[in-house]
């Protein structure tokens, strides 16, 4: 096991591995380190293919000092070749679609979220909490189902009614909270000030984030141990983003997998792009914005990883985009229409950038490009309600010829 | 006039313990002054060349001052200000 310490991203001092998350000298984030140092290219890879089929695989990667597990293991979602979207998108390059919609709560924040609550258990805490747009909210609900541990879940009080109902179930305490993100942000930072509370996305962040590094390494076993040419993924903290990135980098040091870095495009949504709205001045601060767009698992409008993306997407010769609400309905139906897969919103984002990034001729002819879809359809229903028909007819042929008949003449 | 300022955990080491502090100013940036001649130590932890650090938040009556006028947002009197770290979420 290789984890080393916590280490400020802005000023490098060292913290022992604790529930901290700030810098005491700076408040600058702190990110878990490691020591790779004796890790062998080869026994490593063997560790990896012999281990679960989960995120628990990459244990060596993982910020523990034992092989940690839980009884409701994400991960190994599917990476599927998507040549009719590349097709209707007017591009030669290969474009793949990781699905981790296929996670136990239906969304990516199943990996962070297995890495915070194992945490909590190491460290000792009985009762887990949260602030969420609503994905993380079910993932924390059911994974402290799952261990046992009592959970508090904070979220906007006008999220999508199928969140709310699929987080309730599990009997955690949800809170819906008066305000928009950043609000039930803030109370949770002043709560996990006050409450001997493991706050997964505050007080465990450094080890919550840990969790999106599986992405990049499925990424690259299901690619055949290869790394993708260009990455699209959608932004609202910008920390999947940018720790898709170290995993990459992780991968290529201990020299499991060969190349350099892939080009990151972030996809934000037009009524939230502090993110893209930076990259766009040509700036690394994020000013801060007021959400208003029915991507609402991305509508953070105070990135708290923001200057990082904004950072990795230059450095990797990439950009950060953002979608209207129009296009991140058609970029829904084209998902679906394509590779059979419903996405939410936020995928309608990631989609929405992906065709924007094929129109401007960015994609590259036979460049390897993965699209990671980070969340389910069925959680983000009224998204597509205007665009649904239904054809309704009487229980008799003649009703259905009358309105089918010319379109299926045999 | 006087406002009250909320002090993290991990900064009341430089208040000598004190979750909240008594102020007068103004704008945030003179109740910051005011803050900073009391308990020198908090002036570099959380500002750099005369601004705010960039992952240091501080609200007035929950508002981010961003939406404001950053250090020169007004505080009426028995306001509250909040100093956060900005690390949180997603």
């Amino acid at each position: 096991m290789s984890v080393s310490n916590l280490r400020c991203k802005e000023c490098c001092a060292e913290y022992e591995l604790g529930a901290s998350y700030f810098c005491e000298q700076c408040f600058g984030p702190l990110e878990v380190t490691y020591d790779f140092s004796g890790l062998e290219a080869e026994e490593t890879r063997r560790r990896i293919q012999a281990g679960s089929g989960g995120i628990w695989r990459y244990s060596d990667f993982l910020p523990f000092d034992h092989q940690a597990g839980d009884p409701l293991e994400p991960g190994m979602t599917p990476l599927i070749r998507a040549d009719r979207l590349a097709a209707r998108i007017g591009t030669d390059a290969e474009i793949w679609i990781k699905n981790d919609a296929a996670n136990p709560t239906h969304s990516f924040k199943d990996r962070v979220v297995a890495v915070a609550i194992a945490k909590a258990l190491e460290l000792g805490y009985d009762t887990v909490a949260c602030a969420s747009t609503g994905n993380l909210a079910n993932a924390v609900a059911a994974h402290a189902a799952a261990a046992g541990l009592d959970s508090y879940v904070f979220v906007p009080s006008d999220l999508e009614e199928q969140k709310l109902l699929a987080t309730d179930i599990y009997g955690t305490n949800l809170v819906g909270v008066r305000g928009n993100y950043d609000d039930v942000n803030r109370l949770c930072t002043q709560l996990a000030d006050e409450r001997p509370w493991a706050f997964v996305n505050v007080n465990l962040r450094p080890y919550y984030a840990e969790g999106s590094k599986t992405l990049a390494y499925e990424t690259v076993e299901q690619l055949g141990w290869q790394l993708p040419d260009r990455v699209v993924s959608p932004i609202a903290s910008g920390s999947l983003f940018t720790k898709i990135a170290r995993g990459f980098e992780e991968w290529i040091e201990v020299g499991l997998v060969a190349g350099s870095l892939p080009t990151f495009n972030g996809a934000q949504a037009a009524g939230c792009s502090p993110v893209a709205t930076a990259f766009a001045d040509g700036s690394s601060v994020c000013r801060p914005q007021k959400p208003k767009t029915i991507a609402k698992s991305l509508a953070i409008g105070d990135p708290a990883d923001g200057p990082y993306a904004v950072e990795l997407a230059r450095r990797t010769g990439g950009a950060v985009d953002s979608v209207d609400d129009e296009e991140i309905r058609a970029g829904i139906r084209l998902l679906a229409e394509t590779t059979g897969i419903f996405t939410e919103t936020a995928g309608g984002v990631t989609i929405g950038v992906l065709r924007k990034l094929a129109e401007r001729g960015e994609l590259r002819s036979g460049e390897k490009v993965v699209a990671y879809i980070t969340g389910e359809g069925l959680k983000t229903l009224d998204a597509n309600r205007d665009s649904f028909s239904l054809t309704e007819i009487d229980p008799d042929p003649a009703s259905f010829e009358s309105r089918f008949g010319q379109e299926v003449a045999v | 006039m006087a406002v009250t300022v909320k002090i993290p955990t991990q900064l009341r080491a430089a208040t000598s313990g004190s979750a909240e502090l008594s102020a007068a100013g103004s704008t945030v940036g003179e109740v910051l002054d005011a803050v900073f001649a009391e308990h020198g130590d908090l002036r570099e932890r959380i500002t750099e060349g005369g601004e705010l650090r960039r992952f240091v938040n501080v609200y007035v009556g929950g508002e981010d001052i961003r939406f404001g006028d950053g250090m020169e947002t007004a505080v009426d009197d028995g306001a509250e200000v909040t100093i956060l770290p900005a690390v949180a979420g997603g």
